[in-house]
This record gives C-alpha cells, structure tokens and sequence, in this order.
C-alpha cells in the first residue's frame, strides 16, 4: 500500500524558525543573521555596528561558537546584552538554538539583534533561524572565486560586506571579477567593500541596516 | 551535509506514517532530493542501513528522485534549469532570478505491509 506522505524533513527547523521570526515580531526586534568563513570579520563588523549605533539603537548580540565564550566576552565589553552559543560540534546555529538563546534575553530592551553564525561558508545557509536580514562577510585574503564556489550562500544573502578592502593592493584581488561572479548569482544583492580596521564603508553598511529596519 | 541528523529525521517521519497506517514494515521510501540541497545520496543510505536496524523500516528500499535546480526570471517569465556559474536568463540574459526548484528535502512517500 502507498501513503502520500509529501513532508518536508526540514520542517521541524523551519517551524521553530518561523516561531522565533514572529516572537521577534512581537517584541519589534529586527534581526540579522551574519554569517563568514573563519577570520573574515564578524565579530570585529559586529563590534564596529554596535561602537557607531550606541545611544541610538539599543542593540543585543548572540554568539555563534562550536565552542569557547571568546568573542561573547569581547563583545559583552561594549556594555551590551549578548548570548553565547556553543554547539559543541555543529557547524551551524539552527533555529532551535537560536529559540534557546532568546529565552535568555530581554527582548524588550532590544531593538536590533546581531546573530553571529558559527564561521562557515556552506552550512548555515542552508538552515532557517527566523532573521529578517542576511549579511555575508567575505573578505579579500579569501580570493575573488568565492561566488563561485558557494553559490547557495551568495543567492541567500541580502547584502554583501567585502571585508579587508584595504588589503587590496597586497593581494590578488580582483573586485571586477568577484562582482561578476556575485552578479551571475545574485542581482539584487548589494556589495558594499568596507574595512572594519581602517572604517572605510562602514558608514554605507550602516545606512543599508538602518534602511532595512524602518522599511520592514 | 548532516545526513546522519537528515537521516534520523527523515527515518522519523517515515515511522510516524507507518505506525499511523498500522502497518507491519516499511518496504519502500521515496525521497526527493534537490540538486541544491547538498545530500549526498550515498551517505544518507549508509546512515540509514544502520538507523533502521529493529524499527518497521528495516530493510527498506530507499529511492532517490533527484530534482534539478530551477529558476523563474523575474523579468521575462521564463522558467529554466540553472547552470554551472551562470544564474542569467537564457531568454533575455536578466540575472535578477528566483530559485523555483532544487533545494528540496521530502519524503514524497512510502509503501508499507
């Protein structure tokens, strides 16, 4: 005998996601979900947003580690909530985890939420937290192929931070090339090159999540 | 990626359908994977043989239908299968696209005694 059975096998994720999305909702949290390989600078992009937003838009962090509390307690020391997250292993933040970590927040103190995502360039883009927004972090050292190689996250995304712009004229860094190739997968996103050592375009990148947030 | 965690999930799913039919064992389980999605078929089936061992689905055959990455062009209609490096149009080489098909995940469905 046959049963229809049609279930989607991720659906457990994608419903908690989707509880996760409307709980932010309905404490008017507008979250971003900002995910990079290793080292290419989200932690160092996160502490830069929350240095230049402070006194403006209350902000509270959530920290993506396998393991280790590093980046939670640098972050914590720019005086604002954050939670960490270890997976122990997974290579990933998944919705479940991300439901864990807003019970041990506040949302009503919260007006913008930077959810750091384990440093991967294939995995989370293939599991739903319920963001509203998702930001990659690529940098120079990595190469221009990097379109390329990871299509699903660069059509996933909805902005484009090239991080480490001012390394350019020390690498092989083609931006006509890496802009092509983002193009040929995903028109509508932004690129924005920026350096969170030296400044350059942070003021762009915070001009696009201010935008984003009172368009919602 | 994760097939052992899909596995599992989708072994669950499977046995929730069975034990609802009431059935005696699973014999077949049709799965549809998307290009897009990132499983590979020959891990989900060594994961499988080995979470199904004393459950209803012991045994069971497991059948992979493959669905291809597909696109709608947002400005002309079009819908067509993606290709390597280049997510335009072939019809009017717009590269603003929406991905149709390809990331799926789905028990599509089973038979069981």
């Amino acid at each position: 005998m046959e049963i229809k059975v049609l279930k989607n096998i991720l659906s457990a994720n994608d419903e908690i996601a989707e509880g996760n999305h409307a709980l932010l909702d309905k404490n008017n949290v507008f979250a971003v979900n900002i995910m990079a390989s290793p080292g290419a600078g989200k932690t160092s992009l996160i502490l830069e947003t929350i240095r230049r937003l402070k006194g403006r838009i209350r902000i509270g962090v959530i920290e993506g580690d396998i393991t280790s509390s590093v980046d939670a307690e640098t972050v914590g020391k720019e005086g604002v909530p954050v939670v960490q997250i270890n997976t122990g292993g997974g290579c990933h933040l998944d919705a479940n985890m991300i439901r864990n970590a807003l019970g041990n927040m506040t949302l009503k103190d919260i007006e913008l939420l930077l959810i750091e995502n384990v440093g991967n360039l294939v995995c989370p883009a293939e599991f739903t937290i319920g963001d509203h927004k998702k930001v990659l972090v690529s940098s120079t050292p990595e190469g221009h192929d990097k379109p390329f190689k990871y299509p699903l996250m660069f059509n996933t995304v909805d902005v484009v931070l090239l991080n480490k712009a001012d390394l350019m004229p020390y690498l092989n860094f083609d931006p006509e090339i890496f802009s092509k190739a983002i193009k040929g997968i995903n028109a509508k996103v932004e690129v924005f090159p920026i350096s969170c050592t030296s400044g350059q375009g942070i003021e762009q990148w915070l001009a696009w999540l201010l935008a984003q947030m009172s368009n919602r | 990626m994760h097939e052992l965690a899909i596995t599992q999930s989708m072994i669950d799913i499977v046995l929730e359908q069975a034990e609802k039919a009431g059935a005696e064992r699973v014999e077949t389980i049709k799965l549809a994977v998307g290009d897009l999605s990132g499983y590979v078929e020959e891990s989900v089936q060594f994961y499988f043989d080995f979470l199904v061992k004393g459950t209803l689905a012991e045994g069971a055959t497991l059948s992979f239908t493959r669905v291809p990455a597909r696109a709608r062009c947002r400005n002309c209609a079009r819908v067509f299968k993606l290709k390597e490096f280049d997510w335009s149009c072939p019809d009017c080489g717009q590269d603003s696209i929406e991905i149709t098909a390809g990331k799926e995940l789905f028990v599509e469905s089973i038979e069981v005694e």
